[in-house]
């Protein structure tokens, strides 16, 4: 019996949904969030971690994600709601928004065009003549395991 | 006493200076040789009086601490009279000015090393020299005008200091500063080299040969003083994790990357006389980074909770560091012609790409945490707002660079030099390729969810990638060990010793591989952490992954330097009772500070990881703070593997092995390796 790829897509899909979904209860979306902020002590601690004595930021910020969670909001909106009271700086990371995104994508863009280069760098160093003809691949292979048996004596 | 060292400091300024005058007219060639030869010993003899001169100043300051003399500003603000007398040491670098004075301490001790041994090359020591001469003069000059660590304090001194920081009253905060300094200071040495030989065109790859060793002993120290940083953090500041990418921490790891992919690099230098800018620029790019930490972390340009060495300084290290740049990017553009490569690159599939892949994503992880750490900067000007960039953003942009890095480690012994077939490397490649898929396979019918979250996908890449790299680093002991066997008849474990000793640099580095695989493991252990907080009172339990926390009881005292509460929580693990646990809260009377004694039952599957919290003010009842942190302990026991690698690489080769008996069978040929 051949399957239509889309029932398969479908069959695939539900698994995974409900894998994804365990587990992300509030207990899971209290950790979570809490690990997306920084407490606004100053101290530059994620929010959860935060474990100054006497902290008066920590502990109210801890109820008020608990408050805004009972509330049935989303991710988002909590996180809004933080940085409207808090400022941006709330935020543990930049958001992928705006200019913030620069942020995200430059590391990974300089990596990238770092290995491009370097591949361009040895393409183009192989394709210069050389001075004197280099043997083939296979050849230096076998050149190589007969030096190591010549030279096996130690 | 105080007196002695600011004469100290002065004198030392003073030997400095005629140490880089000296040393510049001995070298410049513009006086008659013998008195360019007596002028360059000169300059020598007072370099090595320098670290004399230094050495004077800092005990001079240890003694004014360890006699609680309070008229000096900078024992009064980080030592009082009960601070006990390990603690007492480390007041030489728990402040700003003491640290600098610990700086110019280190870096006139190299210097001193350095100019006992010019025999090892006496014009590429002269020019070296000259060029410590002139870092150390900049240290000498802050620490006799900028910042000064015999000033006085108005009036008559006090009865008593504000004493040493809590945190830093901790075993491991003796070590650990040190430790780094000797890293950071340490990176001066080849810096030196670097540029002495660029500046005099020196012939040859000895300078490499020199400067090896120096940056490998560095980069253990700076090895050692983060890790050991790390354990502290673990151990003190009581959060449960052990890298918080505060600027202070990437400061002392930037250095740290950049030195790694220099010595990787340098082996293409000496095997193949290839990447001579590339490592140049490297050895630089090294020290610069150094400077440019400190600078961020002291002049204040960026928030770290490191704020006690912040100050006006830093601009000094600003114009330390330019200088430094316009310096080496002069003598770049006017000697390098003599950089030019003496081979090129054949294949993409050799050993040299390997290793130019490899710089490539040191380099990358090191312009991330870079670009991560100055980013609210950028922000502010283009903005108008700060924002904060703190470890969701490092790890999310590190860990796929570092697994990256990770396979490298994996393939790059895989390779021969020059060229390698597809065939060869399939060949070689199978069974660690095999090992990473079993290990994958194996973590998932464990139970491990890799399609969970991020972190337990990366979790599950490092393990699978790390015993990728460990069968690599496994075969190629066998491979060598068994062509031995064969010869020799030894047993393997003999054999294999004996190829260590053979190529102790090679299989050195193997065995820091395997210590990097060791740390990997730890480090994907953190994607399972787990953590609870309670209020606790007698005879409550509170029950964390496999363990059940009875509280016994709590309680308090107290001592002249501080007083304390502690918890007495019996730990459970089933119905076995594995230990008695006393996580504790101290409060410093001096400085008036509170500080964290974490209870940790450390075992090789996981710490169980106990915070005393506080105090619930309406029920006067311990707040406890569980942590169930799985593989932790990997990380310390992967830096021990690290520290043994790097003494075997640095060990000299064992004389060739004499045949005892004919060979008897000719195992796997080797195609791969140097």
């Amino acid at each position: 019996m051949k399957w239509p790829a889309k029932r398969i897509a479908q069959a695939c899909s539900v698994p995974l949904l409900i894998i994804l979904l365990m587990g992300a209860g509030d207990d899971a979306r209290f950790d979570r969030l809490g690990h997306k902020m920084i407490c606004a002590c100053g101290c530059r601690q994620i929010l959860l971690e935060c474990n100054h004595v006497g902290c008066q930021y920590s502990d109210r910020m801890r109820g008020e994600l608990s408050t805004w969670l009972a509330r049935g909001d989303s991710d988002d909106l909590v996180l809004q709601a933080f940085m409207q009271k808090y400022g941006q700086t709330v935020l543990a990371a930049p958001t992928t928004s705006g200019f913030n995104r620069v942020a995200w994508v430059t590391p990974f863009a300089v990596f990238l065009a770092g290995i491009a280069l370097a591949i361009f760098v040895v393409l183009r160093w192989r394709s210069l003549p050389q001075a004197a003809a280099s043997p083939s691949v296979q050849a230096l292979d076998n050149y190589r395991q007969q030096a190591r048996k010549e030279t096996a004596e130690l | 006493m105080p007196y002695l060292g600011s004469f100290a400091l002065l004198l030392a300024l003073a030997l400095s200076v005629y140490s880089l005058v000296a040393g510049v007219l001995a070298i410049s060639g513009r006086c008659p040789p013998r008195t360019a030869e007596l002028l360059g010993e000169t300059a020598r003899r007072a370099g090595i009086a320098v670290f004399m001169a230094v050495l004077v100043a800092a005990a001079a300051l240890l003694w004014s601490t360890f006699h609680d003399d309070f008229s000096v500003s900078y024992i009064l603000h980080h030592s009082n009279r009960d601070l006990s007398a390990p603690y007492k040491f480390a007041v030489l670098w728990s402040g700003q000015e003491g640290s600098l004075l610990f700086w110019a301490l280190l870096l006139s001790a190299y210097g001193f090393v350095l100019r006992l041994r010019h025999k090892v090359d006496v014009r590429l020591v002269a020019h070296a020299s000259v060029i410590l001469a002139a870092v150390q003069v900049f240290f000498l000059l802050l620490l006799n005008v900028a910042a000064l660590p015999f000033a006085m304090e108005p009036g008559p001194p006090p009865a008593d200091g504000n004493g040493l920081n809590p945190l830093l009253q901790y075993a491991e905060m003796v070590i650990h500063p040190p430790m780094l300094y000797l890293g950071y200071v340490g990176m001066t040495v080849p810096f030196a080299f670097a540029l002495g030989a660029l500046i005099m065109r020196y012939p040859g790859e000895k300078w490499i040969h020199i400067t090896r060793r120096w940056t490998m002993v560095t980069w253990l120290f700076l090895t050692c003083g983060i890790f050991l940083g790390a354990h502290w953090a673990y151990s003190v500041l009581g959060w449960g994790g052990y890298w918080g990418w505060d600027p202070v921490e990437n400061a002392s790891l930037m250095p740290w990357l950049t030195a790694t992919a220099f010595l990787h690099s340098v082996m293409m230098q000496e095997k193949r006389g290839m990447m001579k800018v590339w490592n140049v620029w490297l050895i630089f790019t090294t020290f610069m980074l150094s400077i440019l930490g400190t600078f961020l972390t002291r002049s204040g340009v960026v928030s770290s909770v490191h704020a006690f060495a912040q100050s006006s300084i830093g601009w000094w290290f600003g114009g330390l560091l330019i200088a430094t740049a316009v310096v080496c990017v002069f003598f770049f553009v006017k000697n390098r012609s003599h950089l030019k490569s003496e081979n090129k690159l054949e294949s993409l599939l050799s050993r040299e790409s390997s290793f130019l892949f490899n710089n490539l994503v040191f380099l990358a992880s090191c312009f991330a945490v870079l670009w991560g750490t100055l980013f609210p900067l950028l922000s502010e000007a283009v903005q108008g707002e700060k924002v904060t960039v703190g470890p969701p953003f490092f790890n999310r942009v590190n860990v796929p660079i570092a697994l990256f890095l990770l396979l490298l480690t994996g393939v790059g012994p895989l390779l021969a030099w020059r060229k390698t077939s597809w065939e060869s490397l399939k060949r070689n490649f199978a069974i660690p390729a095999g090992a990473a898929v079993l290990t994958a396979v194996f973590l998932i019918v464990g139970g491990v969810r890799p399609w969970h979250d991020p972190a337990t996908f990366y979790s599950t890449m490092a393990i699978s990638l790390a015993a990728l790299v460990a069968a690599t680093i496994g075969s190629e002991f066998l491979r060598g060990a068994r062509v031995i066997r064969g010869h020799t008849g030894q047993s393997l474990a003999a054999a294999m010793l004996r190829l260590t000793q053979r190529n102790t640099r090679r299989y050195g580095g193997y065995i820091v591989h395997f210590g990097v695989v060791v740390i990997a493991i730890g480090l994907a252990g953190a994607a399972f952490n787990k953590e609870k907080e309670q209020e606790l009172g007698n005879g409550d339990k509170m029950m964390i992954g496999a363990y059940t926390l009875v509280c016994r009881s709590y309680t308090q005292d107290d001592n002249r330097n501080f007083s304390s509460e502690w918890a007495i929580l019996d730990v459970y693990k089933g119905d076995r009772q594995i230990g008695t646990v006393f996580p504790e809260r101290r409060f410093y009377k001096a400085s008036q500070q509170p500080s964290t004694i974490v209870a940790n039952l450390s075992g090789l599957k996981e710490d169980l990881y106990l915070v005393y919290a506080g105090k619930n003010n309406d029920t006067d009842r311990p707040i406890i703070k569980a942590h169930v942190n799985p593989l932790v302990a990997w990380i310390w026991i992967g830096v021990l593997v690290i520290v043994f690698g790097t003494f075997v690489a640095l060990a000299p080769n064992a004389a060739a092995v004499k045949v005892t008996q004919p060979a008897r069978v000719q195992t796997a040929a080797v195609e791969a390796g140097d």
